[in-house]
């Protein structure tokens, strides 16, 4: 019989499923745990929160996104296993009664899981750590006492058992056995024969997208293989003035390796998705997913990355702009898939510019990366590139041509912007209107000159 | 005494350990069939075939039903009877149900909607108010006109005149737990677990649907995970599908909308257009001023027309308007039905006027507060005691006289608390200095009507048991959506009885307990059930009084219940002892309790009397910056003054302020419902539909409560305060404008005015900037 093994609440379990089954469904329908509700079924509401572990960390995911085989040899816990085994409540949960951060109580399962994933990590940016979970009920201020309130409590016992008894027991094993059409490789040649076998297949690394095609489309989606395991894709190595990032990172682990580096890269990472979408989210996913939108791509290609791809046998690199072909087509061969990305190390004329209609958790209208070098008050070279302002993410290279052997300032990029209209067509959505997307798009060259001037330029930086 | 006290919500414990329980986690008998509702895809037409044949055949579909499946189509509306449970023939918007699937699971459900195939003859749609007003298409005969004086003259003799309109988007309720009801038949009757904010409506409706008496019929409801009024009418047809297959199959039925279901399928709060031609005078106090508002109110009725009147009936806020013409124009088009949501169209009535006064102070040049202040009611100190206060009082514009108004002396106090003019000052000289960014604050009062309107429904009954070991069960027609009502009202029934509120346990709505309740909507949970609960107390009490006194040869009103004993003549008992006793003694320990809110008359067609029992207060102060380069903005600092009367539990009251606050920010902000041009609704999920976040809350967000005793007689002289505070997000709208007109001021243009509309997102507010710097 085959079966996914893990761990929940502190106990060895074997779950019975498909491929596709999700972890909230399994949860509710077949385990009885009700704690765990379902808000959206998209991964934009976190009232699904569920604390995954594994020998890497504890962190906060959403559960109607999260296929049960993404689950083999990790350690989850519920809102259920929040509580102590004994019925005593986690500090967080003492302290959201106390300041009053529940109401109509629907929401608040998750807000406590990703409080308490917060609490034993030492997080005490509880904006960032909640930022992926709605509350329609209290404006938020309560939660946020609460969470103040129960940061300097000792973190439970019952609540660091899982990474112990992960080291214990696991260290690769199989996990149990994959349901029919399933395949989880446990590195990249596993994977490149596989996929050359199976090229229709469907490859899921953290299903932040793929997810919905289940949930939301009710789509079969045939062989399908988990990248979690594949050990050779996570790693993030500085070598030669570049950083080499496997396909299989995270947002987050990229967001850390780039936090010194690229500040302004990070804080658009920051606000890419959550904290739960972040932390199943890949960079590989991210980028051979095609989006127009996708907020890595447009920083990646203002850095002028590299990327990697394999089929079988054959590695191939390219410029990451070029991967881009049209609307959702890539330059990818069946069977063929992303296996890293490299870039500078060094950037300092690198900014990253996110606009959505809300800061956190929410999908850019356009994100403008723009990285100029600048010498002797001479733009020596310049890569600009946008999302959301056609079918690809895009290069602006009327722009870049505008600024390259001109004097940088005000009046360059003013021209700059000008050129802009004349190299793209945005289209308007629910997001914004195509005239709104192009105006803010030239808007952000001249903030850009305004930046480096040292001119206040974001609204997140005002304090009251 | 246990009203007053900050204790936490009662289910607080339950809700963080996840233990609280929901209509969907409630266990179903085996063999449980699942609903989903297939949808129509166009916005106007005929239906001229359904095929249904692939999902009859996917695996796990029991049956799928369409409007040929029914000898008489059940209706969900909870006004017109214009809402058949599927589409019979026409479709009217895009989200209609067609077709109703029944099956082994929630996902074979919906997943086999999808596959049902809807042929449609397109007919001309109507999205728009203005295709709706174009082609005469309303709800009324015509516009609905409410005036005093004549306001035309009186615009027409002002020093100036100053016009406008404001486009007001809607706003998706978005509660966390999405619509869900369950039936279970029993053996006489049906039994239905429905997250609704109105058990009995939902009872009324399935006994129709069943063609069953309403006694056979039991609505229970323990709580909602979140309702701000989109459970008051739009659970009807979740609760009516599942009790008919339930009848039909024998089986227990559950069914829940996911997301995008719900999205598209239910109602929202209405969009408006309001415009206004005001005449003022040079300190900017209104002399005439006329009103035109026009509602979206979708392709049925539902509660627009109440909706719509409430909106009129907050077209004064604070100001004495003395002469003054509202029409008002509830205009049918092909989109969701717009129902309830927190503030049931006050807030789109006292935008309206707000508005009027920053556009007036704009256009004199004026302090807006300076503004605000001098179009105030006059203050309850105004000369006016208590017994003559009616005589002399200043009278809305629908003839009630304004006897409690408080809005002056709230705002000087809010002024003074929240540093106001030191503030302005000090962002004018912050904004001299930023070139990108600039902030904005703004003051805006709130004065809001409390009672429903409709005068019959201003009613409520209790159940109070005493059982013999002293414990107490609790039962009132009021329904728990969040807002902390349940714990309210028990704290009320443990101050009766002079015992802690842990011994009163709080149990779900019944219908088989509490018979035709009103909707728990209009922010009256507490007051009609506080004082139906106490009613239903006290008579148990004076059983227990007279009974104890009797044994002490004393006078019952010699009897006090304290601390959780009894004590009459120097003896001190416990509460559960005398219960005990009072059981062996043959007394009756059960009681029924009722409430009708006195005072309330209301005459719609003139638009004349008294409507509310009384007027909730609050004024908020917000202050905000803005990007000039992208129209981004955020709140920086709200400081909030609100007025709860004596709060029943200042705790749950400035949870209800807090969350009321940034719910009512978002829909001015963030929160932008999108329809295409084929009336099919773009924003339908969390990924494009965008309430607050953490945080978008304001840094400093300082809450005060304004604590003075209701002046009328409310259930400990307590204040309403679900919806008033909505009403405070208005303040942003205002500091967003004032930010831009900085924009403006900046390069030496005051002449155009910002005109924001809302939701004032990004894109909304750099079109403003642009406008405000073409000189």
């Amino acid at each position: 019989m085959s079966g996914i093994s893990f761990t929940l609440n502190g106990a060895p379990i074997v779950a019975q499923g498909t491929a596709t089954t999700t972890l909230l469904d399994w949860l509710r329908e077949s385990r009885g745990l009700c704690g765990t509700k379902e808000g959206c079924n998209e991964g934009d509401c976190g009232a699904c929160t569920v604390m995954v572990t594994d020998a890497t960390g504890s962190r906060a995911l959403n559960a109607c996104i999260l296929f049960l085989p993404q689950l083999a040899n990790k350690a989850v816990r519920t809102v259920e296993g929040i509580t102590g085994p004994d019925g005593t409540m986690h500090p967080v949960q003492a302290a959201m009664v106390e300041h009053h951060g529940s109401q109509c109580g629907f929401c608040t399962p998750g807000f406590v899981v990703s409080m308490a994933v917060g609490h034993l990590n030492g997080a005490t940016g509880h904006d960032d750590v909640l930022a992926g979970n709605l509350c329609r009920c209290t404006g938020y201020a309560p939660i946020i006492r609460a969470a103040k309130a129960a940061e300097a409590a000792a973190v439970p016992d019952w609540m660091k058992s899982d990474a112990f008894t992960l080291a214990q027991i696991s260290s690769g094993g199989p996990g149990g056995r994959q349901p029919r059409g399933a395949f989880s490789p446990r590195d990249s040649d596993e994977l490149a024969d596989w996929y050359l076998a199976n090229p229709d297949a469907t490859l899921i690394a953290g299903a932040t997208d793929v997810g919905l095609w289940v949930t939301k489309q009710f789509r079969d989606l045939g062989k399908v293989a988990f990248l979690g395991g594949v050990s050779d894709l996570q790693g993030i190595e500085r070598q030669g003035g570049q950083l080499h990032v496997g396909a299989c990172v995270t947002i987050t682990a990229l967001l850390d390796a780039v936090a010194t580096v690229h500040p302004s890269f990070a804080e658009l990472l920051r606000r890419y998705g959550a904290l739960q979408v972040r932390n199943a989210a890949t960079i590989g996913g991210n980028i051979a997913n095609g989006s127009p939108i996708g907020d890595g791509p447009p920083a990646l290609i203002a850095l002028g990355a590299t990327l990697h791809l394999r089929r079988g046998d054959v590695m191939r690199s390219l410029p990451l702009e070029d991967f881009f072909l049209d609307y959702r087509k890539q330059d990818r061969q069946p069977g063929e898939f992303v296996a890293g990305v490299s870039f500078a190390d060094h950037a300092p004329g690198l900014r990253c510019y996110k606009l959505s209609k809300r800061f956190d958790d929410d999908i850019s209208a356009v994100c403008g990366c723009i990285n100029l070098t600048i010498v002797a008050g001479v733009v020596t070279q310049a890569r600009i590139a946008f999302g959301g302002m056609a079918g690809i993410p895009k290069r602006a290279k009327a722009a870049e041509a505008a600024l390259i052997g001109q004097p940088f300032g005000l009046a360059g990029m003013t021209l700059a912007a000008q050129a802009l209209a004349g190299e793209f067509a945005p289209l308007s959505d629910m997001r914004a209107s195509a005239a709104y997307r192009l105006k803010a798009a030239q808007n952000m060259l001249i903030r850009y000159a305004h930046d480096l001037a040292g001119d206040a330029v974001s609204v997140l930086g005002v304090r009251p | 005494m246990t009203m007053g006290k900050a204790l936490p919500h009662d289910s607080g414990a339950l809700h963080v350990t996840g233990t609280a329980r929901y209509v969907d986690d409630i266990p179903l008998p085996a063999g449980a069939l699942h609903l989903a509702f297939a949808t129509s895809t166009c916005a106007h037409g005929e239906v001229t075939l359904i095929d249904a044949s692939a999902a009859q055949a996917m695996a796990g579909v029991v049956a799928v039903h369409t409007a040929a499946s029914f000898d008489a189509m059940p209706d969900c509306s909870p006004s017109a009877h214009d809402e058949p449970l599927l589409a019979t023939g026409i479709v009217h918007y895009v989200g209609q149900p067609v077709a109703l699937i029944v099956a082994v699971s929630h996902l074979v459900a919906c997943a086999a909607a999808r596959l049902v195939k809807v042929t449609y003859a397109e007919r001309p749609a109507l999205l728009t108010v203005d295709d709706a007003l174009a082609a005469g298409s309303r709800f009324e005969a015509g516009p609905i006109i409410w005036q005093r004086g004549d306001a035309a003259a009186a615009i027409a003799g002002a020093a100036r005149v100053v016009e406008g309109s404001i486009e007001i988007g809607g706003q998706e309720h978005f509660y966390l737990e999405g619509q869900v009801a369950a039936a279970i038949p029993q053996e006489d009757g049906m039994l239905v677990h429905s997250s609704t904010q109105h058990p009995t409506e939902v009872q009324h409706k399935v006994a129709h649907a069943l063609h069953l008496p309403m006694s056979a019929v039991r609505v229970k409801v323990r709580r909602m995970g979140g309702g701000f009024g989109g459970k008051e009418s739009q659970g009807n047809a979740l609760a009516i599908a599942c009790a008919v297959v339930a009848s039909q199959t024998g089986r227990a039925v559950k069914m829940r909308y996911d997301r995008d279901d719900d999205f598209i399928i239910t109602g929202k709060r209405h969009d408006c257009r309001i415009s206004y031609r005001a005449g003022v005078d040079d300190q900017g106090r209104v002399l005439g001023l006329e009103f035109q508002h026009l509602f979206r109110c979708g392709w049925s009725q539902d509660l627009s027309l109440p909706v719509a009147d409430r909106a009129m009936l907050h077209a004064d806020n604070c100001y004495h308007l003395p002469a003054i013409r509202i029409e008002s124009h509830r205009l049918r088009t092909n989109t969701q039905s717009a129902t309830a949501f927190r503030g049931f169209g006050g807030p789109q009535g006292m935008l309206g006027i707000e508005r009027v006064m920053d556009h007036v102070a704009h256009n004199l040049r004026l302090d807006p507060l300076a503004v605000r202040r001098a179009n105030f009611y006059s203050g309850r100190d105004g000369g006016h005691t208590s017994s003559t206060k009616d005589r002399g009082a200043q009278t809305t514009p629908y003839g009630m006289p304004v006897t409690d108004f408080v809005g002056d002396a709230l705002v000087a106090e809010l002024e003074r608390t929240s540093d106001f003019a030191a503030r302005r000052a000090a962002i004018a000289a912050w904004n001299s200095a930023s070139p990108i960014l600039k902030r904005g604050i703004a003051l805006t009062p709130v004065k809001f009507g409390i009672s429903f309107t409709l005068t019959w429904l201003n009613q409520a009954g209790a159940l109070v048991h005493v059982y013999q070991d002293g414990s107490i069960h609790l039962n009132h027609g009021g329904t728990e959506m969040g807002q902390g009502l349940f714990q309210k009202v028990a704290q009320v029934a443990a101050g009766v009885f002079g015992v802690d509120t842990s011994v009163v346990k709080i149990t779900a709505t019944d219908t088989g307990k509490v018979p035709n309740t009103s909707a728990t909507a209009a922010s009256s949970g507490s007051d009609l059930n506080g004082m139906a609960a106490r009613a239903a107390c006290e008579t148990i009490r004076a059983r227990m009084a007279a009974f104890i006194a009797e044994k002490h040869q004393v006078k019952p009103d010699r009897v006090r219940f304290v601390d959780g004993t009894v004590r009459v003549a120097g003896e001190v008992y416990a509460f559960a002892q005398v219960a005990a006793w009072a059981y062996q003694a043959r007394v009756s320990l059960s009681s029924t309790g009722f409430y009708a809110t006195p005072k309330i008359v209301w005459d719609r067609v003139r638009g004349q009397g008294r409507p509310f029992f009384y007027f909730a207060y609050g004024a908020a102060v917000t202050e905000v910056v803005i990007d000039t380069l992208t129209g981004e903005n955020r709140i920086l600092r709200a400081d909030v003054l609100h007025d709860t009367g004596s709060s029943l539990n200042p705790a749950l009251d400035i949870g209800q302020i807090e969350g009321a606050y940034v719910q009512g920010a978002g829909w001015l902000t963030t929160e932008e419902l999108v329809w295409d041009a084929k009336g099919r609704l773009a924003t339908h999920a969390p990924s494009t539909y965008k309430v607050p976040a953490c945080s978008d809350r304001p840094d400093i967000f300082n809450v005060a409560l304004w604590n003075q005793p209701n002046t009328e007689d409310s259930v400990g002289k307590s204040k309403a305060v679900g919806e008033p505070p909505f009403m405070l997000g208005i303040s942003v709208l205002m500091a967003l404008s004032d930010a831009v007109a900085a924009c403006g001021a900046a390069c030496g243009n005051t002449r155009v005015y910002p005109a924001l509309d809302a939701p004032a997102t990004a894109e909304r507010v750099l079109w403003a900037i642009e406008r405000v710097r073409d000189v």
